[in-house]
């Protein structure tokens, strides 16, 4: 059967032909010399994101170096991909972790010391890591649209119990980490009756995403839900460069959970030196002064007259929750699962 | 030089062995350490496989359930102006790849989309897309027209005679419904049914993008996140395992059912004769009926249209990531297409020689069933399976190339046999003597009789095939990341971001490649109109 | 000589015995109800079925172990001896070649046998040009051209109406005279037996005799 054999190999030809050009189209665009690989997520490096404004004025402090976002489409993907990749990873920094993350992350044994100082850092909370860097902070909240819900539920018990159209979008927490707040955010709450609580509030629930910038964007901002899971710092950003008071935050009287947001140096780099640079370049009034209206977010330094006025008018938590790295490792599996089966049921 | 028989069949079954064998087997290596027992008593694991089957049952029975009202109706209409046309539109939706409908379902059914607004506007409660309400919407969407052709066949296939016989004995429409049409309706609908309800069972881009949440995730989804979400190869696998044991069991069933659907794609549009005079009322109700089904399929087409035609346009077509994205997909498909088609013909040149020169009928069967594996494997399981025989071997992302386009030829092996399989043993029935006694063989046999006969039926498989690989979300979803991303996947994120008028080009950008691949393909392979 | 040695085959619970001499020029017509086996007996003669036991010998020699085209046979059926999508200059030209490959000399024989059979000028029309009595004629001048020594005809008549008939049969009758093959032919119709003066074999209760 030559005829067919034939076929084959001619098949076989093409492939080979294309997948050189396919080869070819994937590797281009890979930079030179001093390049800085960061792995982050992707809305850090969207143009209205923090990461070009960093990216450039980064540059233009060291020089030959570059700096290559890779961004993924969520901090877990972050993770997962480091873990994946071991110590053959292209990635010399990962930027886009959380408290929440940390320990998990250190577990790994991919990450190195940062030799950054963190001790004259403004947060809500003592910093002791030697590998994290934290580049920003904020507080979970539920942003609500005050043209949808006239009063706005105070606490959990409260929006468990709320009328029929009140209905909230939240995110994954196997994907997302303000789904993981959320998560935290309940537990610490609720404790043991959590369970029955993510039970409870099934009904508001109009539907959960991968990632925060789906349920936000797409679905809250599109009208299609009138309260989303987000930070209490969202609002700010309408009402600084938007000029509208119309989307609010809900403080609740349990309090909000905290998240740091951080970055680190992976051991297997090559640019150590350059990636501590970058790390603390993090903590420059240049980088701090684009997280509030690029990422949405407190910094973490004294920036002064860059801190947009907007800001003052934010909720505040009355307490604030937080469970400690190494409880999250311990629980968060557990924690997940109990959530899926409560939110599945 | 004579090659065996056999030996296209070996090597194209060999190759399925490595592309799917090879996966399987470290699969069952693995869940030999997993505690089944405990998995199973899981109570997630349990509502994730109940809610499989119940969105897959409930959308196989409203895509049946309006299926036979609308083709009663156009059977009763052979005359409806542009009736071909709308019986060509039903064909295009399994053409259209899954996240470009539903990008237009969304435009339609979504809570700001036109439905909802004219909902809202009569003050009536607005429609939630998410959960199992969308799951339902886009299966719909995608199964009724293909059932209301396949039952609209078996109707046009209802003789003359019958018909004359029943005007003469002056038979009311109930007794003519009993008696002609559900006859004719009825042997159709089991194999359908099975059809319908493992494609549900198996869906995966629509459960991903409407289901909204662990409420309503399915198994393929379940697996898709273990992997991607948690990294956790135990519950992939778990998952997987349960996924081959189902869908095993479907694929027995939809076979022993699915022996008399033809779901070949082309059409004849022929009209027919009027076959008997409907009252006024049974008139209306079956134009309301045909103009309903119609706006159903047409109006998320129609979204998309409009929604592609934004400022944004020039941005997207011209934006570096759409172009990389437009030539992976161009490589992907057409690569897969042409692996699927010889993995196809390596089979079928084998059966046939089986079924028609051995008369070996069940052997050559048999043979031919390798090309279906994919329905016992559905896509993520396979995936699972490369996962965990590639990652520790190489990063699995850097071969997402090689991987979706296996991944994706063997998806569209299943259509491509069955398509080629008729013309194959035709060809080979009629002329199998004339071949012997004349020593035509091999490559000779290739070249002088089989090409010229059946390069329109591997054109159109080739397109099929294409189209499918183009459209797909699966495999990419898997194995796509920033490094190699095709046209659906940038689709699939540019939705889940804001970006809403990017993902409209996108979709349109998809939706026109998909069309071109099918066209030129067709064209090219299939040659011009002859014989 | 073409000798059927004590030659069985079975299938499907039916089974059949063969045993017959036909000398090197004889022309041989098979009769018998349908169903009676008399394709079987041409199948397996042409070697598109293998027998289960026996021999058949051309010259002394066996010829179960040679493929169809490498045995001295060539065969006219009643339906589908032409490739639809072929001209008629291909169909016969694969009587010398299966892949087509002819050399001046071939082709200037192939002409000349498509003239015998009286249809020059005909060779570059497709199977769905010609009528039904005009193909089989393609199909006749293709065994002429083969000249192999066993002739099979399988009911090759049937399919045509009466005035065709008589001529293909006349044709085939010229083609007979010409090269003088050993032919075996399948026929329900005792008139078109009698009309090539051929002797009578008859199937009857799955053996093969012969009728007087």
């Amino acid at each position: 059967m030559t005829a067919n054999l034939f076929r084959i190999s001619s098949a076989v030809t093409r492939i080979g032909a294309l997948l050189s050009v396919a080869c070819f189209m994937a590797t281009t665009g890979h930079a030179a010399a001093r390049t800085l690989t960061v792995y982050t997520y992707d809305s850090f490096t969207a143009e209205w994101g923090p990461g070009p404004i960093i990216k450039k004025a980064f540059e233009a402090t060291c020089g030959d170096c570059s700096i290559d976002f890779v961004p993924l489409d969520s901090s877990a993907s972050i993770l997962n991909r480091i873990l994946l990749e071991g110590e053959s990873t292209k990635a010399d920094i990962v930027l886009g972790l959380d408290t929440n993350l940390m320990a998990i992350a250190e577990d790994t044994g991919l990450l190195a010391p940062s030799h950054v100082e963190t001790k004259e850092l403004k947060l809500p909370i003592d910093w002791e890591s030697d590998i994290f860097v934290p580049y920003d902070f904020g507080y979970f909240a539920f942003v609500y649209d005050t043209e949808a819900i006239d009063s706005p539920p105070t606490s959990f018990d409260d929006l468990i119990g709320a009328p029929d159209n009140v209905k909230i979008i939240i995110q994954d927490p196997r994907t997302s980490t303000p789904g993981l707040g959320l998560l935290l955010w309940m537990k610490s709450v609720y404790g043991d009756e959590a369970a029955e609580k993510w039970e409870a509030l099934q009904p508001r629930i109009l539907t959960v995403t991968k990632g925060w910038s789906e349920s936000y964007f797409s679905l809250f901002l599109n009208g299609e839900a009138p309260m989303v899971l987000s930070y209490s710092t969202s609002p700010g950003y309408h009402m600084a460069v938007d000029e509208t008071e119309r989307y609010q935050a809900a403080a609740f009287d349990e309090g909000h959970y905290l998240q740091i947001e951080v970055a680190a140096l992976l051991k297997s780099s090559d640019n150590q030196q350059l990636g501590q640079e970058f790390l603390t370049f993090l903590h420059s009034n240049e980088a701090q002064s684009a997280i509030p209206l690029g990422n949405v977010m407190y910094p973490v330094t004294d920036i002064g007259s860059a801190m947009p006025p907007a800001f003052e008018k934010l909720i505040q938590p009355t307490e604030v929750l937080l469970f400690s790295p190494e409880e999250v490792r311990d629980h968060r599996r557990n924690w997940v699962d109990e959530w899926l089966e409560a939110s599945s049921r | 030089m004579r090659l065996p028989w056999w030996s296209t069949g070996s090597l194209a079954l060999l190759l399925i062995l490595l592309l799917a064998g090879l996966p399987l087997l470290a699969i069952a290596l693995e869940a030999g350490q997993i505690n089944l027992p405990s998995v199973l008593s899981n109570a997630y694991t349990q509502r994730v496989i109940r809610f499989s089957i119940v969105q897959a049952a409930l959308s196989t029975l409203l895509s049946l359930g309006l299926a036979i009202p609308v083709a009663l109706a156009l059977s009763h209409e052979p005359r409806f102006p542009g009736r071909s046309t709308l019986i060509t539109l039903y064909s295009l939706s399994l053409v259209i790849p899954t996240v470009v409908a539903i990008f237009g379902i969304v435009a339609v059914y979504g809570r700001t989309g036109w439905f909802n607004t004219f909902l809202t506007s009569l003050s009536i409660e607005p429609l939630s897309l998410y959960g199992l309400n969308g799951i339902l919407l886009a299966h719909v969407f995608f199964n009724m027209p293909f059932a209301t052709r396949v039952l609209l066949q078996s109707l046009d296939g209802i003789p003359g005679e019958q018909w004359r016989l029943a005007t003469q004995l002056g038979m009311p429409y109930r007794s003519r419904f009993r008696h002609i049409e559900w006859p004719a309706l009825r042997p159709s609908l089991p194999g359908l049914t099975a059809l319908i309800f493992a494609l549900c069972f198996t869906s995966f881009a629509i459960v991903m993008t409407l289901g909204g949440g662990p409420r309503a995730t399915t198994i393929e989804v379940a697996i898709y996140q273990a992997l991607r979400f948690d990294f956790d190869l135990n519950m992939a696998v778990t998952l997987a395992c349960i996924q081959l044991v189902l869908c095993t069991v479907l694929m027995v069933f939809s076979t022993l059912l699915a022996r008399h659907i033809d779901s070949t794609i082309g059409f004849s549009g022929l009209l027919k004769p009027v076959r008997w005079r409907p009252t006024n009322t049974h008139r209306w109700i079956g134009i309301l009926t045909i103009s309903i089904a119609t706006m159903f399929v047409l109006l998320p087409l129609l979204g998309l249209v409009f929604a592609t035609a934004n400022t944004k346009f020039l941005t997207v077509i011209t934006d570096s990531l759409t172009l990389l994205a437009i030539g992976n997909t161009l490589v992907t498909a057409v690569v897969s297409a042409f692996l699927s088609v010889a993995l196809a013909l390596g089979l079928l040149i084998s059966t046939r020689h089986l079924r028609v020169r051995l008369h070996h009928e069940r052997a050559g069967i048999w043979l031919q069933l390798a090309g279906n594996i994919i329905l016992v494997l559905p896509p993520l399981v396979l995936g699972t399976g490369l996962f965990l025989l590639l990652q520790p071997l190489a990063d699995v992302f850097s071969l997402a190339l090689l991987l979706v386009i296996a991944i994706n030829s063997l998806t569209a092996l299943p259509f491509v046999v069955r398509m080629l399989e008729a013309p194959m043993m035709q060809a080979g029935r009629q002329h199998d003597r004339l071949l012997q006694s004349l020593g035509i063989d091999a490559w000779h046999r290739w070249r002088i009789i089989d090409w010229p006969l059946l390069r329109r039926p591997i054109g159109l498989a080739l397109a099929v095939a294409a189209t499918l690989s183009a459209g797909d979300l699966t495999a990419i979803a898997l194995f796509g990341s920033e490094r190699f991303k095709t046209l659906p996947l940038l689709l699939y994120q540019r939705m889940g971001s804001y970006r809403l008028d990017e993902a409209a080009v996108t979709a349109g950008i998809l939706l026109a490649l998909c069309l071109f691949l099918f066209a030129s393909l067709q064209r090219i392979i299939g040659g011009r109109a002859h014989a | 000589m073409l000798e059927l040695n004590e030659l069985r085959y079975s299938v499907a619970g039916l089974s059949w015995y063969f045993e017959h001499q036909a000398s090197t020029h004889s022309v041989n017509a098979i009769l018998g109800k349908s169903g009676s086996g008399k394709s079987t007996l041409l199948n397996l003669i042409a070697g598109f079925l293998q027998p289960q036991s026996g021999d058949i010998l051309w010259h002394g020699q066996s010829l179960l172990k040679l493929p169809p085209d490498q045995r001295p046979v060539t065969s006219l059926f009643q339906h589908h001896n032409l490739f639809p999508h072929l001209t008629v200059e291909q169909n016969v030209g694969l009587g010398l070649h299966p892949g087509l490959k002819l050399n001046p000399g071939e082709r200037q024989k192939l002409l000349n046998v498509l003239d015998q059979v009286g249809l020059p000028d005909q060779s570059h029309k497709r199977p769905a040009e010609l009528s039904g009595g005009e193909q089989q004629r393609v199909a006749l001048a293709r065994c002429l051209l083969r000249q192999r020594p066993i002739l099979i005809l399988d009911e090759p008549f049937s399919a045509l109406d009466a005035d065709t008939r008589r001529g293909m049969i006349e044709l085939t009758l010229d083609v007979i005279e010409q090269y003088q093959p050993c032919v075996f032919m399948v026929t329900h119709d005792v008139r078109d037996a009698d009309a090539m003066g051929a002797d009578m074999l008859e199937i009857r209760e799955n053996r093969l005799f012969h009728v007087n």
